[in-house]
Formats: C-alpha cells, structure tokens, sequence
C-alpha cells in the first residue's frame, strides 16, 4: 500500500457508498414469516422440478425441528415471524447492465462492481434481495464449458450436476441456518470449471440487501473438475435499517482431484444484519482449498468455513479476518477434517476488536485414524484495541493419527497506552494511529487480495476506525 | 533578549501518585542547545515525558508555554505538530507498522509534502550506521537498544521540529556511532533546531557546543551554568551538588 493509495482512503467519504438505500419496490413479496405456503410460493416462482420442492420441504422440517446453535453469540433477538423470507426485485434476469432497472443498476454502479467488472473480472453476478438481477460471464470461458449462473439456472439445465452435489456436503439436517437455506434458498451462484481449465480473473458475485427485514438466503455451488483452477469473489453490503435482517447463505464447494478453489469472502453488512453462514468444502487427492474471509460487518456472524480433506495430498488453507466494533460480534473460525493421509492444512486467524466489539474464533481440527503423515497449522491472533472489547479463542484438536504434525499458537495484543504516547510525540493522534496499529495488523492478509479489494478493505478498516464518515 | 521557545515555570508532576518534580523552571531560545544531567531518578525522563505530554504524568503545578502557547492541556499529538519532539530513552514498538508508513502519517498529519519520507529517512539511516531496511522494518521491532535510538534520531530528519528533546540517546552506543550521533545532533543544531538534550555522561558533549547545562537531582534543577559544568561533573561526579545526607 502506497501512501497516496492510504490518503485517498483517508480522505474519501465512502459511507455513502454502502448505506445508502433505494426505495422498496418489489414485484413480489412473500408474507411475513416462514410457513409451507412461503416454500411453495418460492418453489412456484421459480417453477421448479418436483425433486427440489421436495428438498425444500425436506429444509423446512429440518429447520422447524432443530434448535438454535447451543454455542456462540446470543441469538434471542433474531424474530423469524418479522422477517419477509423472499422478495423479487425485477421481472427478469439482465446480461447487460443496460437492461438491469435503473435505480438497481444505480446501486451497483455505487458499488463499483460495472467498474470492476471491465477492469478484472471474468464474470460478475448480482443479486438484489432474493434474486440475481444480471449475470455475466465472459464468452471465451463460455466456450471452454465454464458455468456461471445462479443454481436455480443450473436447476434447470444441469440437473445431473445438482442433484449430485446439491445438499451432500451440508445437508439439511446439519444445523439450523442450513435447514433454513435449504428450505427458501434463493439466487446465489453456481460455477462449474471442466477439467484442466484454469480460470484466470476472478468471478465476483455481490449480494445486495436493499429491503428491510428481508431474509436473504443465496446458496452457493461450485465445483472445480480435475486440475480445474476458480478464484470466486463474495462481496456484500445492506443500508443499515432499524430492524434486524438476516442473512444465512449456504456454501458447497467441490475441488475434485488436483484442482485449486479460492474463494474470498469480503462481508460488509450493516450492523442490523445477522449473518449465519455454513461454508464447507471437500478436496479430493491432491486438491487445494483456500477460504479466505474477511468479516467487518454484521451485528452478528457466526461462519466457520470447512474443509474436508478426503484425498491424499489434499490441502486447505483458510484465512480469517473478523474486525469487531461497537454492537459487533464476530463469532468466526475454520474446520478442518484431516480424512486421508498425507494431507496439509494452514489456519490463520486474526481478529480486532474495538469500541465494544467482541470477537471469537472457533477452530476445529481432526485427524482422523486412518489419516497417517498429515501437517498442520494453526495461528491465532487477536488485537483488543480498549478495555470495553473482548476476544475469546476456542480451539478443539482431534488427533487420532500419532505421525500427524500439528502445531498451535495463540496471541493476543493490546494496543498500550505507551504506544499510543509514541505515535502522539510524532504527531499522530490516537484515533489514526489506531487505524494504523490495525491496517498494519491485517496487512499481511490483506495483501492476499487483488488490489482493488486490498484497497477497499484498508478503506473500510480506516473508515470505521476513525470515523471518516462525510 | 530574545523571546524563548520554551519557557517552563515551577513545573510540578507526579507519576501515578508519586511526586516526581518539586518546582522546575527551565528556558530555552529558539536555536539553543540545553544539556540536562543528573543521576538516575532524578526526574530526568519525567521532565521530557511531561513536556511531550505522556498522559501517565499528571501536572500538579506550574505552567509551561511553547511556541508562544500554552503547552500543558495540548495533547501530545497537538505539541508534536506544534514543533516538538520527543526522542525516547527506551521507545516502544509497533508491530505491524513499519517505519515509513508511520512517519508517512506522521508528515500527513502536518499537511507537509510526503515526499519527504523516502528522500529524507534512508541517508539519515546511512548516515547513523542503520541498516537500510529499518526504513520498512516495524517501527523499532527487532532493533538492538543502539539501533533504536539512532532510529529516533533519524525522524528529526523528517519531522524537523522547533525543539528536539532527546532522552539519553547516547547511551548503548560504541565510539563510531556516537561519533555519528554527535554529527547529527551538531547539524541540526546548526541549522536552527533548539534542543534539550538529556544525558548521564559528557562524552557526547566533547563533540558538541552546549549554550547551557543543567544538573537536576531529587526532581529539581540544582545548577545550571555553561559548558564548564559538565566538565566539573566529569572531574568530581554529583557527589557535590547532591543535598547533605
């Protein structure tokens, strides 16, 4: 990061840019609440097969059987009867921007993500509460047999892959929020890379939340053939709104033999949203999974990102980053399940908290019997920037297999008053040096990201830090 | 007589509870260099946090006035943009930031051409024998106690303040470097910077032109005088200026 790069975001007055909101004017909304009638309707509106109605119905039981998570952050205020489960901002689907409505093409335009598309990416999809609005995918890639779209495209013409994949890594019954997803899931991608193709620039799909209290339920797909390389994008932002809304995505990514998926997450909600996410992947042998996560918004999160490791020389590598601020709990972390031999992991984790936040990391490794000459390692540091923030670390190992090497390290810094003193004597007040404190802190993961990301996330950091609020 | 840049006045502090100065009265012209000895724990470093403004030294009496302004409510950073400067005896570090992008805020936070970094902090770092990647290194991370010193006084380079407090920063440095500490500190005073330099041993001082020297013992200045003083000090320890037993 240059120094003109860190003034730009200092000076910028960005916070137009996320909590703006449009006026609500849905072709479609669901009542109030979750009930059969609700499934259906969506079901209808997406004249879906049998076979999916059916798995939904399947959520639904799910979801109206099993309890809340008995861990993590206090749930009590999250009123399912209050939240509107689907809304359908337009007729149509665009594949031009063009033909995207003009206050939702607006919208986007704020966010960048026209821009970004001719700048760096190879497809970009955009959903707008329930559903993707535009989706657009480079035609080279097309011509290769890469798929992106939303699932309900590939429902309809890709069958075979969904009813393979759909649901086998986090079924219904897995917990709560899943059950949820499955029962009204809505929009979200589906990507599917044939064998030996690489994609080159990234595919990026934005989630936008304009309506208030909207349930916003993507389900993500993707599967990466033999020796196939993606890198998908997930970016998303909501206006901040008096009412809670809930945001409970389902992620399923397939990395079949030797492939390599990496899968960025930038997460800016506002901070009356809930966001339950359950992300699982599976590599087979020789395959690579990254997870890297950047939560700094929400009022609530909780998301541990997945893999199991199911073939030799299978690796994972998740990053997370949580940022906690004030009514903010970052409740974040990764599971790894060492399933075959000879299989790698990195988990790395750094959390700040501030003005009240609160901040945990939950971390789950298991390597199990039959898993011989496994590595892994995990790292955990947490910055608490005052004495009213707090971070709490949860690590749980299972190591069946004595050759298995693992190694664990947990830090937790403070900010001290002699540090801030420092910056003070060289003329950097507290709020700024703060900032710099906490950009220093991330940059090393921050770097892993394409520039424009790495800029906006230094942006955000700095904007809710100092308070650069125009 | 000229107007002074410093002008401190019966200053009273205490450190968490503790009086550590009883009354310390202390003028500086704009352009001078001051030499402030004395044994440990006589108040020394107290002084120099309580005029830089560390918030754990609490005022309990007197005034001091800056640049023409009341110096003791401004918050350090407010003083540190006002001119002063505050070299630490032992400086902390700051993981995760490196040395340029810290003074890079710090130049920022002045509004000053930020130019100044890159141009100005790798031949002050050459010059007092550093490393060269101390530049991008954390600021004060991984320093030997020598290094971080001569790393506090590289920033005078950038910052250019009216009036550079340094506190012991010739300690823990071999002949070479203290050679080369000296340099600095002799251009900068040439060049208009006023100073207060705090040290236990004269051997800096052989390289230097000191317009004044004060001994402070038990938490007051009890002589001040010229160049002549330190060399008495040198000669006879603090023995003699040290309160009856």
């Amino acid at each position: 990061m240059t120094p003109d790069r860190l003034r730009q975001i200092v000076t910028s007055k960005p916070a137009s840019r996320y909590s703006f909101r449009d006026p609500e004017r849905p072709v479609l909304r669901s009542p109030k609440g979750l009930s059969k009638v609700v499934v259906d309707l969506i079901s209808e509106q997406k004249d879906e097969p049998a076979w999916m109605r059916r798995i939904r119905h399947e959520g639904l039981r799910h979801f109206l059987r099993l309890p809340l998570p008995p861990f993590g952050p206090d749930l009590s205020r999250l009123k399912f009867d209050e939240l509107y489960f689907y809304l359908k901002p337009s007729e149509r689907k665009a594949q031009t921007w063009d033909d995207v409505p003009p206050e939702i093409q607006r919208t986007f335009n704020r966010l960048q993500l026209p821009k970004y598309e001719q700048e760096f990416l190879a497809g970009v999809g955009a959903q707008y509460d329930s559903e993707n609005i535009y989706h657009h995918v480079l035609p080279q890639l097309r011509k290769q047999g890469v798929i992106f779209s939303d699932v309900e495209t590939a429902v309809r013409e890709r069958p075979d892959l969904v009813k393979k994949y759909f649901g086998k890594l986090v079924p219904s019954s897995d917990n709560k929020f899943a059950a949820l997803n499955t029962a009204v899931w809505s929009g979200g991608s589906f990507i599917y890379v044939p064998p030996h193709v690489h994609v080159e620039l990234p595919l990026q799909a934005y989630f936008r939340i304009n309506a208030s209290r909207m349930g916003q339920f993507e389900r993500t797909l993707i599967i990466a053939d033999e020796g196939s390389f993606v890198h998908y994008v997930e970016g998303c932002s909501a206006p901040t709104y008096q009412a809670s809304a809930l945001h409970s995505a389902v992620v399923e990514v397939y990395a079949e033999r030797s492939a390599h998926v990496r899968y960025t997450t930038l997460q800016n909600w506002s901070k009356n949203v809930y966001n339950l996410v359950t992300k699982r992947a599976r590599a087979a042998a020789n395959a690579t999974v990254e997870w890297v996560d950047f939560n700094l918004g929400s009022g609530v999160t909780m998301k541990y990102p997945a893999v199991l490791l199911t073939g030799r020389g299978a690796r994972a590598d998740i990053l997370s980053m949580a940022y906690a601020g004030k009514h903010q709990h970052q409740d974040a972390g990764a599971r790894v399940l060492h399933l075959a031999p000879e299989t790698s992991s990195v988990i790395t984790s750094k959390s700040v908290s501030y003005g009240g936040g609160r901040t945990t990391f939950r971390g789950r490794l298991r390597v199990a019997p039959n898993a011989a000459d496994c590595r892994s390692q995990i790292s955990c540091q947490a910055l608490i920037l005052d004495r009213h923030s707090a971070s709490d670390t949860f690590p749980t190992l299972e190591v069946d297999n004595a050759s298995a090497v693992v190694a664990h390290e947990a830090s937790v810094a403070k900010i001290s008053d002699a540090q801030m003193f420092y910056a003070g004597t060289r003329g950097i007040p507290s709020k700024q040096a703060a900032a710099l404190v906490v950009n220093g802190f991330f940059e090393p993961l921050i770097k892993e990201l394409p520039m424009e990301y790495a800029v906006e996330m230094n942006r955000l950091i700095e904007m809710e830090m100092v308070g650069a609020v125009g | 007589m000229s107007t002074s840049l410093l002008n401190v006045r019966n200053l009273k502090v205490s450190v968490g509870g503790k009086a550590i100065l009883f009354g310390v009265s202390l003028k500086i012209i704009p352009g001078e260099l001051h030499v402030l000895m004395g044994p440990n724990g006589s108040g020394k470093s107290t002084l120099a946090k309580a005029l830089a403004g560390d918030p754990a030294v609490h005022v309990t009496g007197g005034s001091a006035r800056f640049a023409g302004k009341s110096l003791l409510t401004q918050a350090a950073d407010v003083r540190a943009r006002a001119g002063l400067f505050l070299s630490f005896q032992y400086p902390v570090g700051m993981p995760g930031l490196s040395l340029s992008h810290f003074l890079t805020a710090a130049v920022r936070e002045r509004k000053w051409d930020e130019s100044a970094v890159a141009r100005e902090l790798p031949p002050m770092l050459n010059f007092l024998q550093l490393p060269s990647d101390v530049f991008s290194r954390d600021v004060n991370e991984g320093l030997s106690g020598g290094e971080k010193k001569r790393s506090e006084i590289a920033q005078l380079g950038v910052l250019l303040p009216k009036l550079a407090v340094l506190d012991e920063p010739d300690s823990g440095l071999d002949v070479d470097a203290l050679q080369a500490l000296a340099k600095v500190i002799d251009r900068f005073h040439r060049q208009g910077m006023a100073m207060l330099l705090i040290t236990h041993y004269s051997r800096l001082l052989k390289y230097l032109r000191p317009d004044a020297v004060h001994v402070m013992v038990g938490g007051k200045l009890v002589k001040s005088g010229g160049p002549h003083l330190a060399e008495e000090i040198e000669q006879r320890g603090y023995e003699p200026l040290l309160p009856p037993v």
